[in-house]
């Protein structure tokens, strides 16, 4: 069953990815890769680092050439997918167009929440998603006196590092009771909350965001829940993203957080694939439990199955989750997903910024977040792409070294 | 400009213009150098831009540091030579430049 053409909509990591990968497996038929940003594909993860810090040009952004496109004979069509006409197999373009394929790929993406407060629409408040939003944000960035960042999630405390290194104060507000609450242990929430208030950033716990004051339009104070006034001249929310999975809802497709793929990232159309941030998937390292993950590693490597299945290799996705963020000189990298962990042991010193937090569930490792002890992350990575056998006793013996153990129980 | 070569594994030669401050992966990826799959796009974080260094040009090139180091140590069959591509910023000097990419990236 060959397919003559694969329409792919979502120009993003994901998007990318397929239509490479499919090059690379040695499809012949027709790709088209239909995205709605400007430009050559890129990558987003400097957008709230290094390209902001001016560490990373723009052409290093983007993944390939033109001519690579050219090349490879990926048909790069800039316009955006408003409907999907799953009767007469082809995609309807905002532009009047149509593509027709003979399998349908959804890689769509997530948009960020948007703040629900008044004043949100001023100018100067910024969520992070595209290089046009770093673009315009990366001047006001280097201007700004007081910035207050919503949400001390990943996005939020990158950009606090940066704001925080360009000379700002930096104020940040968060629901929850630490940084990054919902992603990593206790241990490793307060690592970083030391490490960012050692740069000057200011943290408020348990504190929402009631409104933004504007002057003239611009973004000029905020309000807390509390009732307090503090200045901002820019204003950068990351509180989480929504799937883009309109045109798949419209379509009749299943949904549930996101597009609802199978273990092969097949949706409820057997002529439609879903991968990345828009789709939720029966996860093999989550107890199979529907998961959508927020990963260039989740988008990358979904992309490689889902081209496999296309020319007639079907594998089920089971790549080991993983993820890493830079904040300020600090790197952050997590093996695994440590939802419901119940016993955790530590490795390093946190006062040395250099610590592992190994997570078990029922006996079980489950995941390594590792700040600054990339040893630690890369041999957890072996060591959880296989049913793992690390014991939390074993772990807990004084001068265990995650490293030693991985080679020496490699098989 | 300066010239870099990669010699694939099986022996195929790529002559790839690279921009001073751009490293060496980017200039790779961008010149559609196959078996380079940067999956982290030049973060440090995935292992998977490794070359190995000609020996002509052992020692003229600075030290890789420490977590491109322990990165290293998970790549595909590390040597002595070894480097990640997106750890080595191209500068003036690097005119010339050979790179052999490994059999395998994972
Ligand atoms: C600022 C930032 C920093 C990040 N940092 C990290 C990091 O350090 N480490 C990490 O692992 N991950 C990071 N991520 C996450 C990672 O970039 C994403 O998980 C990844 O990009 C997801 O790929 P995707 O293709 O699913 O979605 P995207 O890359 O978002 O691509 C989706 C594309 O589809 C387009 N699109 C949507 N609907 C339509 C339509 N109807 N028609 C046409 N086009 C459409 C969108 O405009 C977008 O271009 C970061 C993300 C952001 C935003
Ligand atoms: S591109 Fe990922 S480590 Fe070099």
């Amino acid at each position: 069953m060959s397919l003559a053409s694969v329409v792919i909509v979502g120009a993003g990591q994901a998007g990318f990815q397929v239509a490479a990968s499919l090059r690379q497996e040695g499809y012949d038929g027709r790709i088209t890769l239909i995205g709605d940003e400007p430009g050559l594909p890129y990558q987003r993860p400097p957008l709230s680092k290094a390209y902001l810090l001016g560490k990373i040009s723009e052409p290093n952004l983007l993944f390939r050439s033109a001519e690579f496109f050219m090349a490879q004979r990926i048909d790069l069509v800039h316009d955006k997918a408003t409907a999907i006409d799953r009767l007469n197999r082809r995609v309807l373009l905002a532009g009047g167009g149509v593509a027709s394929y003979d399998h349908l790929v959804l890689a769509t993406g997530a948009h960020n929440r948007p703040l629900p407060v008044p004043g949100a629409h001023h100018s100067g408040v910024f969520g992070i998603k595209t290089k046009a939003d770093a673009d315009a944000l990366a001047p006001l960035a280097k201007a700004a006196r007081n910035v207050v960042v919503v949400g001390a999630g990943f996005i939020g405390l990158e950009f606090a590092a940066v704001a925080a290194a360009l000379g700002a104060n930096v104020h940040v507000l968060e629901l929850g009771d630490r940084p990054m609450a919902r992603a990593v242990s206790r241990e490793m929430s307060e690592l970083f909350r030391t490490a960012h208030e050692g740069w000057g950033v200011h943290f408020d716990f348990l504190q929402g965001l009631a409104s933004i004051e504007g002057d003239n339009g611009r973004a000029c104070a905020v309000v807390t829940s509390d009732g307090r006034r503090l200045p901002a001249d820019l204003v950068v929310f990351g509180i989480g993203v929504i799937p883009n999975a309109q045109i798949a809802t419209e379509a009749g497709l299943e949904i549930e957080n996101g597009v609802k793929v199978d273990t092969y990232l097949l949706t409820s159309d057997p002529q439609i694939s879903a991968l990345g941030d828009v789709a939720c998937f029966p996860c093999l390292h989550n107890g199979e439990q529907p998961t959508r993950l927020e990963s260039v590693q989740n988008a990358v490597d979904q992309a490689r199955t889902l081209a496999a299945r296309l020319v007639g290799k079907p594998t089920p996705y089971s790549a080991l989750p993983w993820f890493w963020t830079d904040q300020g000189d600090l790197k952050l990298q997590i093996a695994g997903l440590s939802a419901g962990y119940d016993s955790s042991v530590l490795l390093g010193s946190p006062q040395a910024q250099q610590l592992s937090v190994l997570c078990f569930r029922g006996g079980q490792l489950v995941a390594v977040e590792s700040c600054n002890r990339v040893g630690d992350h890369m041999a957890a990575r072996k060591i959880l792409a296989r049913p793992a056998r690390l014991s939390a006793a074993e772990a807990a013996a004084p001068g265990f070294d995650l490293k030693a153990w991985e080679a020496a129980n490699r098989d | 400009m300066p010239t870099l070569t990669f010699i694939e594994h099986n022996g195929t030669e790529h002559h790839v213009h690279g921009d001073i401050g751009q490293s060496v992966m980017q200039a790779a990826t961008f010149a559609s150098v196959p078996g380079i799959p940067a999956d982290c796009g030049g973060a440090c974080a995935c292992a998977t831009c490794h070359c190995y260094v000609d020996e002509a040009w052992v020692g003229r090139l600075p030290e890789a540091e420490g977590s491109e180091s322990d990165m290293l140590d998970y790549a595909f069959e590390r040597r002595d030579t070894s480097r990640l591509t997106c750890q080595l910023w191209i500068t003036a000097e690097m005119d010339g430049l050979v790179l052999r990419l490994p059999e395998s990236q994972f």
